[in-house]
């Protein structure tokens, strides 16, 4: 007797809880040789803007422990090609493929959510507010609570029937004020958590180890980080939270799971081994049957604390 | 099931020193049993994680392939990090994943007198050119090195092709006569095909030659990785366009004019 791992989600229904985070797994279709991309209980694709985008100077990565540091800068194809090149050669009728998208105001992402709310074939929007406002003199939409709701009311008005998910940055004081606003402003599901900011440098020639000097932080050294915030917005928010950050394990699944997670993206870890997500997705109900979880819904946010 | 089995298990059949190893640095060739790994184009590359590796160091490591054969993968690694130092303490019997091949290998041209141009651990992918070439006595090799000339598989190459010639930098002011020898050679060829491997300067060098003498050339860049498979954009290149391209996926061998190679990338 297999467990049941199977995920509701709002507008979607998703066999598995195991996702890829956006940036960590292409377009979907880099990672095809690897696994059954019908396999994953959803994929989130690359950041998308209105256009295409160069992305930053070398080097955009450096390796940290247990982590790396990444200064992508965005680099994407555009919606259009996307739309036009690679969703159709996804499978979407069986697997949800979730948008990820990029933007520098209000407008521009409630533009870039208009063109994906007629596509079919998208399941979900996610929404990256770690982007910063260019018309708020460039502070990241999510480090304000203020900005962050109003910008994910603006992405939903436009979004259609498209679920909206904001995916929430752990660079700030309080990411539970943010959640918050971002669910008022209309907000379908919180994805948490993007990376966290740091820097590395070379002591022999005094250079920063990314030309972009800063960079986000991802890998399995970020994972308490990412379980404290979903564990607290989860105790404050009724939508479902999506876990990210340093997950790379059927076990590291069950973790978010239970301190509150509807599902899970899997990121820095498709780099260790690009068959780590369908590893983990095909690890999981086994893990379920030896711990006695029958379903997911019985065993989520079941910590007992306190 | 939803595996496709493309990443492979292996266990490493031997660690080789090749030459003489101590102090900080050394190489070794790395053997495997070819687990089916399918025909490569010599400068594809495989990506390396062995079980040890844990949660640290998070990526694997790519190295270009030295040689294939239907029974046994070799690579040739250069200990100079913290990857590369624990592959090369790996003992026989420990388990790695492999995965590849990948990338887009040096173009060959059977009958187009050829040099390859190798810096260092940059030999690598040469013993696999010149191991496929149908016609090895079209082949020439120029080889720049700093540890003992023994530490790199240069003779057993030097046994295949028609010529090698091997140029150690003891000092820096050595560099001037490399450089040097290099003009001369990608000026003796700049009507048939030069392929180079090796470190970044040593490549813009070859490129900014190339280009004056307008020579056909390759170069097999050795960018940081960390998916390999083309997820990250980690790795990219600027190419003539301005738009960055993948390493892994549209390289690591580009053509020359298809790159700008700067200083900042």
């Amino acid at each position: 007797m297999s467990a049941d791992t199977s995920v509701r989600l709002p507008g979607m229904h998703a066999k598995n809880p195991v996702m890829t985070a956006s940036g960590t797994f292409g377009y979907g279709m880099e990672f095809a040789p690897y696994g059954d991309l019908r396999g994953l209980g959803g994929i989130v694709v690359k950041g998308l803007s209105l256009l295409p985008r160069t992305g930053n100077p070398m080097p955009r990565i450096a390796e940290t422990p247990c982590g790396m540091l990444n200064a992508i800068g965005l680099q994407n194809c555009g919606v259009e090609v996307f739309l036009r090149d690679k969703l159709p050669r996804l499978p979407f009728t069986e697997t949800p493929i979730v948008a990820n998208l990029y933007a520098c105001d209000a407008d521009e992402f409630a533009e870039l959510a208009g063109v994906l709310s007629a596509a079919e074939g998208v399941a979900a929007l996610e929404v990256n507010i770690s982007c910063p406002n260019v018309k708020a003199g460039g502070i990241a939409f999510g480090q304000d609570p203020a900005m962050a709701g109003k910008l994910t009311e603006a992405v939903k008005k436009r979004a259609g029937d498209k679920p909206v998910w904001v995916k929430l940055s752990p660079n700030v004081t309080d990411i539970v004020g943010v959640a918050r606003a971002a669910v008022l402003g209309g907000a379908d599901v919180l994805t948490c958590i993007n990376t966290l900011t740091g820097m590395a440098v070379d002591i022999r020639s005094r250079r920063p180890r990314l030309a972009n000097v800063i960079g986000g932080l991802s890998g399995p050294a970020i994972k308490p980080v990412a379980l404290r915030c979903v564990w607290q917005v989860c105790q404050a928010v009724s939508a479902p939270v999506i876990g990210v950050g340093g997950i790379s394990s059927a076990e590291d699944v069950l973790e978010f799971i239970l301190v509150g997670a509807h599902a899970v993206q899997i990121g820095t870890a498709n780099f260790m081994r690009p068959d780590m997500a369908f590893r983990i997705a095909e690890r999981l109900p086994a893990l379920m049957d030896e711990l006695g979880i029958k379903n997911l819904d019985a065993y989520r946010g079941t910590l007992a604390a306190g | 099931m939803g595996i496709s089995g493309a990443c492979r298990d292996l266990t490493i059949l031997s660690v080789t020193p090749a030459g003489p190893v101590g102090g900080q640095y050394g190489c070794y060739y790395l053997e495997f049993d070819n687990p089916g790994l399918a025909a490569a184009v010599a400068g594809q590359f495989v990506m390396v994680r062995p079980a040890c590796f844990g949660s640290d160091p998070v990526w694997p490591r790519p190295f270009s392939i030295c040689r294939l054969t239907p029974d046994r993968l070799t690579l040739f690694v250069q200990a100079c990090g913290r990857g590369t130092d624990v592959l090369c303490r790996l003992k026989p019997g420990d388990a790695v994943t492999v995965w590849g091949p990948l990338g887009q290998g040096f173009g060959l041209e059977p009958d187009v007198p050829t040099v390859m141009l190798a810096g260092g651990v940059g030999i690598a992918p040469f013993v696999e050119y010149a191991a496929t070439h149908p016609a090895p006595h079209n082949l020439a090799l120029v080889f720049g090195h700093r540890q003992p000339l023994s530490c790199y598989p240069f003779s057993e190459l030097s046994q295949v092709v028609a010529r090698a010639e091997a140029f150690e930098e003891k000092t820096p002011d050595d560099l001037p006569r490399f450089i040097a020898l290099l003009e001369k050679t990608v000026a003796e060829y700049a009507g048939g095909l030069i392929v180079a491997c090796g470190p970044r300067p040593f490549l813009m060098t070859v490129a900014r030659l190339a280009r004056r003498f307008g020579a056909r050339a390759q170069v097999s860049l050795e960018n940081r990785m960390a998916c390999g498979v083309g997820g990250c954009l980690g790795c990219v290149e600027k190419n003539v366009l301005g738009q960055y391209v993948q390493t892994c996926t549209e390289g690591p061998v580009f053509w020359v004019e298809e790159l700008s190679l700067s200083e900042d990338a």
